[in-house]
């Protein structure tokens, strides 16, 4: 019994660490290239959600899940050209601010227009069925969810790793002086770069939908975990968030079997033990912190 | 006396008399007391803010955290230690203060975002010890069950506790001692080091100033400022709440700090006027006062980023 509770929260923590993930991802590429702490990140998922909320009844989940993520990036791209394009090179605080007022908004509007109660959104019978009785926990949809991340972050690393716009978005995080003197249209690289984390944070707010259902605030929770993953992993190394977010989401998980009052709390223990055993992080590069 | 400093003595007396006045103004304008008083503590606390961001560079979005501790720290110590005013206030900048102090050593290394970044991420560790340890600080619902004291001076009792203009002259007071102290850490040869770094932090560091204790110890001063602040806060609602620990509200103190106009000793204060007066209204005439409060921070960071005194600066020269 007690194995099966375990494994049922490790489960668990590695699901939510897939979301912390794809989230974090998206908040690292845009910090790494724009030095943008993009706090709006929540409200997109918000936007992702519910975009696929109103286009269920007419397109199905699959048309659902096909389209939001594209949508959310596009009012991502949108968002980029108008409010942050002018803050780049000022001092990141106005860029924070800004995001900040924007978080405020998009919560406040997605009540406003779906009001404030939680919406249900259906996934299709046969994933929502448990794969056996022994793993009750383990639902098709779970399956499915974290085999959509697996392919997401596998595509994420693809891209960067092989085609042209990846190479340039690795090479602007280094040097982005260097990049632009190389005859790179900068301003393009770091909206189709914002573009991609709105992407994945559309992507996680379609998954998120289909386990939870939907809220004006599910975005802020995500949020601080997500931050959490980054400093774990190391800023500026995307494989460091991708680890910080499973440990992150395992150690909440198992935390919960033994005393669930500090399941949320763990993960900042464990941010601090790890900051000051390593300041840079698990995988972070000397330098890229200071 | 030079033109300059004639101007800076005008302004100066036009801010102070208009803060002893206030109880008396604001009544006729549609105002109460108890707003005024919260413009000082929330004043206070974005001053303490600037006094790290404006004037030394460095962004933390993490202060609510101390701000809020500062306010457990005088609820608790009202509601368990003893039934003192003072004393409570004391509590709350020690607690406040050292925690920052502490993590502060974990901080300093950072900058920029990264510093950002971190100070949210342990602004929130406080926030969620106070909303889960609910046997201490009654958690969600927050900490209930304390009231300021009056205060008894000997010869004199001074009724903070039921008479609102007494109250606010104590919180001027206090304020005043607050906002004395950092001017005058500020005008000392430390305050022009920190100003060095904000401008130069490399050409800083060439001259030999160690710069990570220098920050170390302007986030420290501003933690037990911002303790204060906080403590204040708590004496005002009697009442402490895990929300004002959240990181929301940071952004809320970074967002005052700015609108006034961070490069500025006073600017602060009128944001956290203007921020306070708007918020108040807001929420009376509108359910949603967080679309228009979010509105706000983008408008004033495309348009005014330099903040209310630095655009009359701007456009008077």
């Amino acid at each position: 019994m007690m194995t099966q509770l375990l494994l049922f929260n490790v489960t668990n923590g590695l699901i939510i660490g897939a979301f912390y993930v794809l989230m974090a991802l998206g908040l690292s590429l845009i910090l790494n290239l724009s030095n943008v702490i993009n706090f709006a990140h929540g409200g997109f998922l918000v936007i992702g959600g519910y975009i696929a909320y109103a286009l269920a009844p007419y397109v199905g989940f699959w048309g659902a899940l096909l389209l939001a993520p594209p949508l959310t990036a596009i009012i991502g791209l949108a968002v980029e050209r108008v409010l942050i394009r002018p803050l780049y090179g000022r001092d990141p605080l106005y860029s924070l601010l800004l995001t900040f007022g924007l978080a405020f908004m998009i919560e406040d509007g997605t009540r406003f227009i779906f009001g404030p109660q939680g919406k249900p959104f259906a996934i299709p019978p046969f994933l929502a069925q448990p794969l056996s009785n022994d793993l009750f926990f383990i639902t098709g949809y779970r399956l499915f969810m974290v085999a959509v991340v697996v392919i997401a972050i596998a595509l994420l690393f693809l891209l960067l790793r092989y085609t042209r716009l990846g190479i340039r978005i690795r090479a602007g995080t280094l040097d982005l002086e260097t990049v632009a003197a190389l005859g790179i249209n900068v301003r393009m690289l770091r909206s189709l770069n914002f573009a991609v984390g709105i992407f994945l944070a559309g992507l996680s707010g379609v998954l998120a939908a289909g386990q939870l259902g939907l809220e004006p605030t599910m975005g802020t929770g995500l949020l601080m975990p997500s931050f959490i993953a980054i400093i774990v992993g190391g800023i500026g190394s995307l494989p460091g968030t991708l680890a910080g977010g499973l440990l992150i989401g395992v150690a909440s998980g198992v935390t919960a079997v033994f005393f669930p009052a500090a399941s949320e709390a763990v993960i900042y223990v464990l941010m601090a033990v790890i900051l000051l055993a390593r300041p840079r992080g698990l995988f972070g590069e000397e330098g890229m912190l200071t | 006396m030079s033109a300059e400093q004639s101007r800076k003595l005008i302004v100066l007396v036009a801010i102070w008399s208009a803060l002893l006045f206030a109880p008396y103004w604001m009544a006729p304008l549609g105002g109460y007391t108890a707003l005024a008083t919260r413009v000082l503590v929330l004043g206070l606390a974005a001053m303490s803010l600037n006094f790290l961001l404006g004037f030394t560079g460095v962004l933390s979005f993490g202060h609510a955290a101390w701000f809020g501790l500062g306010a457990y720290g005088a609820g608790l110590s009202l509601k368990y230690l003893a039934l003192s005013t003072p004393l409570a206030v004391l509590c709350g900048i020690l607690l406040g203060g050292l925690c920052g102090a502490i993590l502060g050593l974990l901080i300093v290394r950072r900058r920029g975002v990264y510093f950002a970044m971190v100070t949210i991420a342990f602004g929130q560790v406080f926030y969620y010890i106070a909303f889960q340890w609910s046997s201490l600080t009654g958690g969600d619902d927050g900490l209930r069950g304390f009231a300021r004291q009056p205060i008894d001076l000997g010869f004199f009792k001074l009724d903070i506790l039921t008479n609102a203009n007494v109250f606010y002259y104590f919180v001027l007071f206090c304020f005043a001692l607050a906002i004395g102290a950092m001017g005058y850490i500020l005008r000392s040869p430390f305050g022009r080091t920190m100003i060095a770094i904000r401008e130069n932090e490399r050409r800083a560091r060439f001259l030999g100033i160690p710069i990570e204790r220098h920050i170390w110890i302007a986030f420290s001063l501003s933690c037990f400022f911002m303790g204060f602040a906080g403590a204040l806060y708590a004496l005002v609602n009697n009442f402490a709440d895990p929300r004002g620990l959240h990181y929301s509200q940071s952004g809320d103190f970074v967002m005052m700090a700015v609108m006034g106009g961070m490069r500025s000793f006073w600017g602060p204060l009128l944001g956290a006027t203007v921020f306070v007066v708007l918020q108040d209204y807001l929420s009376s005439v509108t359910v949603n006062w967080m679309s228009f409060v979010g509105l706000l921070f983008v408008l004033v960071v495309l348009f005014f980023p330099r903040g209310l005194l630095g655009f009359f600066r701007r456009s008077k020269a």
